[in-house]
Order: structure tokens, then sequence, then C-alpha cells
């Protein structure tokens, strides 16, 4: 975005480098993904506001909702959703924890990420389980 | 008036110091405003995930009964609010990265935005229509 410094002079405020000047490693697709998985989360806001508006609608559009949530694909998203959902959870607490300053040292950073990485597979398994167990 | 130059210790060149501009302003509230309702959505995921599950099978008057209770309709209006007002922000910041021409990146936020303020209330009516028709 475009600011101005203290004396006056207009800048471009920093935004995130190129991609392309760094060697790929465990940490940058970590974050990467946390922004990815926002973006999926986002797109997921459509299904949360179909279920609503059907639910507030009539027996057939919430009829027609539910059948294609339940559908092969539907479940397929809905498993992408609780993935990308439980992923962004586990890695937004992470966030949280450097915004208070915490986690910064090398040795940290990679431990909380694989942590978050076994978070995100044990409570997806666990969700999906869980589904599959009650209906 | 006596005339001194900016001291190592202030940070600040005099312009900055005598407009009282630092850079938290808009940046703060963009910033707090991710981390509260990051904060907000903690436990209100955890509520919609397992809550959903519960509901699985039911037929639609069995949901409209539910979400009709006023604690659901609450937390729904709650998850509703705290998740655009997020990803708002949240995409936002994504299209001030990628989108480099100003008036681009200016017509893409305000879309954004306007998308994230249309479903939610789309989103909201249909809890309140639901909390009072039931
Ligand atoms: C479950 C609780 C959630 C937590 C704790 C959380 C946490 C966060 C945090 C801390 C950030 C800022 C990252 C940064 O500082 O760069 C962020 C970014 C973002 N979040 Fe969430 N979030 C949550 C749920 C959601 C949901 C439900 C959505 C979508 C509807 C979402 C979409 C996004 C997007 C699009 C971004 C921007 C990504 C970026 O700038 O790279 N988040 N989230």
């Amino acid at each position: 975005m475009v600011g101005r410094t203290s004396d006056g002079r207009v800048v471009r405020r920093p935004v995130s480098p190129h991609l392309q000047v760094y060697k790929m490693h465990m940490l940058m697709v970590l974050s990467g993904s946390h922004r990815i998985t926002g973006l999926a989360l986002g797109v997921g806001t459509l299904i949360l506001v179909w279920f609503l508006v059907a639910a507030a609608a009539s027996d057939a559009a919430f009829g027609w909702m539910a059948w294609v949530v339940g559908s092969p694909i539907g479940i397929l998203a809905l498993i992408g959703w609780t993935g990308s959902l439980w992923y962004h959870f586990c890695n937004g607490i992470r966030h949280l924890a450097w915004d208070f300053g915490y986690g910064f040292e090398m040795s940290t950073l990679y431990a909380s990420g694989k942590l978050v990485l076994v978070a995100t597979a044990v409570m997806t398994v666990l969700t999906w389980v869980v589904v599959f167990a009650v209906r | 008036m006596t005339q001194h130059s900016a001291s190592p210790a202030v940070m600040r060149s005099k312009l900055g110091q005598a407009r009282g501009l630092g850079s938290a302003k808009a940046g703060f509230h963009h910033w707090w405003g991710q981390k509260l309702t990051s904060f907000a959505l903690l436990p209100l995921s955890l509520w919609f995930v397992t809550a959903c599950i519960r509901q699985i099978g039911h037929t639609r008057a069995e949901v409209a009964h539910w979400v009709a209770n006023p604690l659901v309709a609450t937390l729904f209006v709650l998850l509703l609010a705290a998740t655009f007002q997020h990803l708002a922000l949240g995409v936002e910041a994504v299209i001030v990265d990628y989108v480099r021409e100003e008036k681009r990146k200016l017509a893409s936020i305000l879309i954004v935005k306007a998308a994230c303020l249309l479903l939610a209330l789309i989103g909201i009516i249909s809890v309140l229509k639901l909390a009072v028709t039931g």
C-alpha cells in the first residue's frame, strides 16, 4: 500500500517478498499453508451460508443442500474443509503465540510446526471417525 | 523558539513529532481486528464443528428448531460476524501482497469487503428468521 513516512515522503509500504528468491524449506511451506487454508476456508463459508439460507427457506431447498453436501464430492469437499480448518486453527494458535513474543527460536519454530502437522492430522481423522460413527 | 535537531534517541523526524502521527493508525486497527477475531474463532469453530456433527441426518424442521434456540442463534450470529470480519481482513492482506496496481488493488479490496458484508448479512438474517419463526 502507499503511505507516508513521518517526514511526509510518499513510499510503498513493504509487502511479502518474492517467493522465487528463497530455497524452499519446511517453515515456508507451513507459512504458505496458513494463507492457502485461510482462503479455502473463505470458499467454505459459501456452504455455511447456503446451509443457513436453505434451513430458513423450505424443505425442498434444505433437501437439495443436504443432498449435495452428503454426496461423495460434498463429503470430499467437507474433508478438505475440516483439514483446512484444523490446520489453520492450530497454526493460528502458533501465530498468536508469536504475537505475544513466544516461540521465535529456530528449534522451537520447527518443533511447533511439527506439532501443528500432527495435531491437524489427529483432529481431522478424529472428526471423521466421529462423523461416520454417528451417522 | 529554540532550534534543536532530532536527538538520536528520538526515532522520529520533527514533522512526525509535530503531527503526532506514528505508524499505529489503520495498521494497528487491521492487526488488532485480525487478533480479536482469531481469538473469538477458536472456541466458535470448535463449537460449530461439534454442533454440526450432532445435526447430521436431522430434518429441516429439527435443524430449524435447534437454530431457533436463543443461545444457538446467538452463537451463529457471533460465528458469522467473526468469520466474515476475519476473512475480509485476511483477504485484504493477501490482495495487498499480490496486486501491485493501485486502482485494481483498491477495487479488489472493496469487492471483497462488500462480498463479505453481504454474505454475513444473508447468514445473520437467515438465523434471525429461524430464531423468530423456529
Ligand atoms: C479457527 C480459528 C482461526 C484462527 C485462530 C485464525 C487465525 C489467523 C491468524 C492469526 C491470521 C493472521 C496470520 C498473519 O498474521 O499473517 C489469520 C489469517 C487468515 N485467516 Fe484465519 N483464523 C481462524 C479461522 C479462520 C476462518 C474460519 C477463515 C475463513 C473464513 C480464516 C481466513 C483467514 C485468511 C483468509 C487469512 C489471511 C491469510 C494471510 O494473510 O496469509 N481464518 N488467521
